[in-house]
């Protein structure tokens, strides 16, 4: 094997499993897994488009499918993922200019974030349904 | 006189500066600044169509304001997700060959729904 392709064996830092779950680390895989999560869902929405620019029965499948209890189930998934990336997101712009560091702050803004994605999607949900 | 103390096969192995490392930094925030009034905008627009049928989904997505709000959510969501995935790739896709494969797959995929988003809304819009 040549020198250029020898592997590297470069020190690994402490495995995932040694580590106590935190709101910080929680969070912060979340935030990975909703992004994820919106990458599909983003294309879930160009389908939808898709769909309404074509015939009536292509949108009424469409449809059936957002109104039953799985469609429910991904959709509201999908909301929820949309608000915690989004106000989370808004944590990480803080972060990025520098502000909200401290460990206190950190955990503050952490359960801001939880909470306001809570009160969203379910204002969002009892909205939606027109249950008031 | 070569002031770096590295030998040239340490710095390429070293996935060494190529003078773009802030592109995919700087473009994911700019995508998540904009995206923050489209998402608020959308998430409003969504719950307020819950229940719509085809007709008012239709001429929901045929104002020309939502065309162009919807176009831009749609466009800039999967360029800022397709940035997203790239570095969950990175992170855990660690065969060279697979990751190369899936790093071009998530942009084509990207560039693919972009256009047909554009298309199905110009086609409500423009009643094709």
């Amino acid at each position: 094997m040549s020198v250029a392709n020898r592997p590297v064996h470069r020190p690994l830092s402490p495995h995932l499993q040694v580590y106590r779950p935190q709101l910080t680390s929680t969070l912060s895989i979340l935030h990975r897994a909703t992004g994820i999560a919106l990458s599909v869902g983003v294309l879930y929405l160009t389908a939808w488009v898709v769909c309404a620019s074509g015939s009536y029965d292509v949108y009424a499948k469409f449809q059936a499918f957002n109104g039953s209890f799985v469609g429910r189930f991904v959709l509201g998934g999908w909301l929820f993922s949309m608000f915690f990336h989004l106000f989370n997101g808004i944590r990480h712009l803080f972060w990025d200019v520098g502000y909200g560091f401290e460990i206190k702050d950190a955990y503050r803004s952490g359960w801001i974030v939880v909470a306001a994605s809570l009160v969203a999607t379910a204002i969002s949900w009892i909205v939606g349904l027109r249950l008031i | 006189m070569n002031s770096d103390l590295r030998s040239p096969l340490n710095r390429a192995r070293g996935l060494g500066s190529a003078k773009s490392g802030v592109h995919h930094f700087w473009m994911q925030r700019l995508t998540a600044v904009a995206l923050i009034p489209l998402v608020v905008w959308f998430a409003i627009s969504l719950v307020m169509l819950s229940g719509a049928d085809y007709g008012m989904a239709r001429s929901w997505l045929s104002s020309p304001f939502v065309m162009v709000l919807l176009i831009l959510t749609i466009c800039i969501g999967l360029y800022h997700g397709q940035l997203g995935m790239q570095v969950v790739i990175e992170d855990y896709v660690h065969n060279e060959g697979v990751k190369l494969a899936l790093i071009v797959a998530i942009k084509f995929i990207a560039v693919f729904f972009g256009l047909a988003a554009i298309v199905a809304s110009m086609r409500i819009g423009f009643g094709g």
